[in-house]
């Protein structure tokens, strides 16, 4: 996207000032200038076909019924596949609200638990490397093993932490994983194990890049360490909150994964990734309803990230 | 691979079917057979040969024997050769709309119910009548109808089946006193006598929101009638109406005797309950004994029907059937007829029947003595069934099933409620896209 803008706005800037861009141009030789052009092109048209296509596409077949067969049943449908989903498909609202938690959750808890772990783990302290493979494991871990590990834990009747809390097998035992009451905190928790290696790590390496005359000279106008921490390094690590603020809020726009594999998505695990699968994949199909789910987690994707693309691209040109 | 792809090739331009499919559904078409040409496998010569393709969504081991097994005894009978392409089910399923329609085996492994209709009435199945003429006398009336398209066309030939029904252990029962219920009445009072005997009356599961369909088919069946569930599921019946309210009204005096945290348990969890001798009763398909392992419990497991409420008594059954259909392209090829019509006889099921012992054969003369008693009964009970429904997910769209039904019912189970008006807007919506 920041091609594009690019790409934009340089001729519009030429017309204005034309002895700027022959100067700017003329520093680039005939084959700098192919090599650029392929550089753009290529992955301008990856993204093309494999983004913008069927991102145009999806649109379209939001506003149709068609069956998936032949061409010649595609019917058009106005916006009944909208209504459908924003009147009658009952688990649509309390979908979007899952996701609006888990958005929080991950800002409010899994992000700054991260940070401390990066900040703890900054310290130099004894086997920091350890305890740093430690935490990032779960972001490499695969989404069968993570299964079976939370499986192992929230298991109603030959669980872990129903064993812990001495209710394993008595009609006491809390059923993590059928109430629907509970069994979003419990999906929380799982995507915070994984969400805080991740942002750990990012902050490590950030913290390593702050330099540490920062921190002597705050140390001598008398700053203390949390002063020290969130007027200096913090505001430093500037790029890197900036990567941290889109990365959780993709994370919890495209949750899907963990609670897809606790129950496909039902009975108080419903999120809208988990919806446009269930209309869009499998026998369950819907093209119509799966694309006007697809459009709408599209346009709610774009909001905050554009906002907060422009914003700080804006800030930092 | 390559010599299928070219032979693949010249088998679109050459063949007619394909290029109708090209003039009449434009490029897309063409694409979709194209790219579906580039899997391995997919075609056969012209009608008369005696070879045939078989597209088989049966991957798990033991039914891939059976079927092995099958066309063994098929290719020593009759000469013929069959070419089986086995595709992992939960795939075969998911994808049968591009499979269809790109370049599919002559024959292929599919079920009865609302999705063999459909594909029949979309074209993409070849119609068998001349198949049936010849196997006809080996069906039930209930098979047959099973069997038949929308247009009253044959299009699937059965070859296994297995019940739903309550599966409880005659040594609790014993010990206890209990009877079998011939009416809901008396379910209830049974289910009463349970909880008070310590015992969860009746084992539900329902994390993956299948199950309970099961329960939803039997009390609309025992309600309202097989007709009115075979066109509610088909959507010429509303939601919206008194009988379904009554369905929801029935189960609500069942809901204090199931399992209380039923969201939280799949069905191998439920079976547990009922091998362990904790739970009284269990409605579910007789695959249920798939999980006793130990011989002495499997050995104490019995059926009883589903009781009778207010129509028809218990003379309808759930038992989906698993069989054979011919695709669009197989109707012309002659030893996928015979390969389907072998499957339609006695022996065809005997020799599937010889390796995967956990279903019930559906031709009449088979060779039963290798049933055990208990799958004698079972098989009675399918016999004198005047009409057999398919379970929820095979009579109604899959999108219904799946999209709609799992969450209302899981909804209901939570709290006894059920928004029929709901249920009716949503199956609008979603009939109508197909």
């Amino acid at each position: 996207m920041a091609d594009t803008t690019l790409g934009a706005s340089a001729p519009a800037r030429g017309v204005k000032s034309p002895g700027r861009l022959r100067r700017r141009y003329s520093m680039l030789t005939r084959r700098d200038k192919i090599v650029l052009a392929i550089m753009v092109a290529i992955p301008t048209l990856i993204e093309m076909v494999l983004i913008w296509i069927p991102t145009v596409l999806s649109v379209f077949l939001s506003f149709v019924r068609w069956n998936g067969l032949a061409f010649s049943d595609i019917h058009a449908n106005g916006v009944a596949n909208y209504t459908y989903v924003f009147r009658d498909y009952p688990d649509f609202w309390p979908a979007l609200q899952h996701n609006v938690l888990w958005l929080v959750f991950l800002a409010v808890i899994a992000t700054p638990i991260g940070l401390l772990l990066a900040i703890l783990l900054d310290q130099n302290i004894r086997g920091t490397r350890i305890y740093q493979s430690i935490f990032f494991a779960p972001v490499m871990l695969s989404l069968v093993l993570i299964g079976v590990i939370w499986q192992l834990f929230y298991s109603q009747n030959n669980g872990l932490l129903n064993f812990l809390l001495g209710t394993s097998g008595t009609p006491r035992a809390i059923d993590w994983f059928g109430d629907s009451k509970i069994n979003i905190w419990a999906a929380l928790v799982a995507a915070t194990w994984r969400h805080a290696g991740y942002v750990m790590i990012l902050y490590l390496a950030g913290l390593k890049g702050v330099d540490p005359s920062l921190r002597e000279a705050a140390s001598l106008d008398g700053a203390n360490a949390i002063q020290t921490f969130f007027r200096v390094v913090l505001p430093v690590m500037r790029p890197i909150n900036i990567v941290i603020v889109v990365i959780t809020i993709i994370e919890s726009l495209r949750a899907f994964d963990i609670v897809y594999i606790i129950n496909r998505g039902t009975n108080g695990l419903e999120l809208i990734s988990v919806l446009v699968i269930k209309f869009l994949v499998g026998e369950g199909q819907v093209i119509g309803v799966g694309s006007t789910l697809a459009v709408i987690l599209l346009v709610v994707s774009l909001v905050p990230i554009v906002s907060y693309l422009s914003r700080t691209f804006k800030k930092d040109a | 691979m390559t010599s299928d792809k070219l032979s693949v090739l010249g088998d679109i331009s050459k063949s007619q079917l394909n290029r109708r499919a090209l003039l009449s559904g434009g490029v897309g078409v063409a694409a979709i057979s194209m790219l579906a040409a580039c899997s391995p496998g997919g075609s056969t010569p012209a009608s008369g040969s005696k070879t045939t393709t078989f597209g088989s969504g049966a991957s798990d081991d033991v039914p891939k024997r059976a079927y092995a097994a099958v066309i063994e005894a098929f290719q020593k009978k009759s000469g013929d050769k069959v070419k089986t392409n086995t595709v992992a089910h939960n795939d075969f399923q998911n994808n049968i709309n591009t499979y269809l329609q790109g370049s599919p085996d002559d024959s292929f492994t599919w079920f009865a119910g609302y999705r063999m209709r459909y594909y029949a009435g979309k074209g993409l199945a070849a119609p068998i009548d001349d198949v049936w003429d010849k196997i006809g006398g080996n069906f039930s009336a209930g098979l047959a109808k099973a069997s038949t398209g929308d247009d009253g066309k044959k299009y699937f030939v059965p070859n296994y089946n297995y019940p739903w029904g309550f599966f409880y252990r005659k040594s609790v029962w014993a010990a206890k006193g209990y009877t079998v219920p011939a009416k809901f009445d008396e379910l209830i009072t049974l289910s009463k006598k349970m909880l008070a005997d310590g015992l969860v009356p009746i084992a539900f599961a329902d994390k993956d929101g299948w199950p309970a369909m099961g329960t939803f088919d039997y009390i609309n069946m025992r309600t309202n009638g097989y007709k009115f569930h075979m066109d509610l599921t088909a959507h010429k019946e509303s939601w919206d109406q008194k009988k379904v309210k009554d369905v929801f009204d029935n189960w609500k005096q069942l809901l204090p005797y199931q399992s209380p945290n039923a969201l939280g348990l799949t069905w191998q969890e439920g079976a547990q309950l009922l091998g362990e001798g904790k739970a009284g009763m269990y409605l579910l398909g007789s695959f249920v004994t798939q999980q006793f392992t130990d011989a002495t419990v499997l050995a104490d497991i019995d059926f009883f029907p589903f009781p009778e409420i207010a129509m028809e008594g218990t003379t309808a059954v759930e038992a989906p059937i698993d069989g054979l259909m011919l695709s669009k392209k197989g109707g012309s090829n002659s030893a996928a007829k015979a390969f389907l019509q072998f499957l339609g006889t006695p022996a065809g099921q005997e020799a599937y029947f010889a390796v995967d012992k956990s279903n019930l054969m559906t031709a009449k003369g088979a060779d039963t003595s290798g049933y055990s008693p208990f799958n004698k009964k079972l098989a009675d009970v399918i016999g004198n069934a005047k009409s057999i429904s398919q379970f929820f997910d095979r009579d109604a769209l899959p999108a219904m099933a799946n999209n709609v039904m799992i969450p209302a019912l899981q909804g209901f189970l939570k709290d006894g409620t059920i928004d029929t008006a709901n249920l009716e807007a949503q199956a609008k919506a979603l009939y109508a896209a197909q």
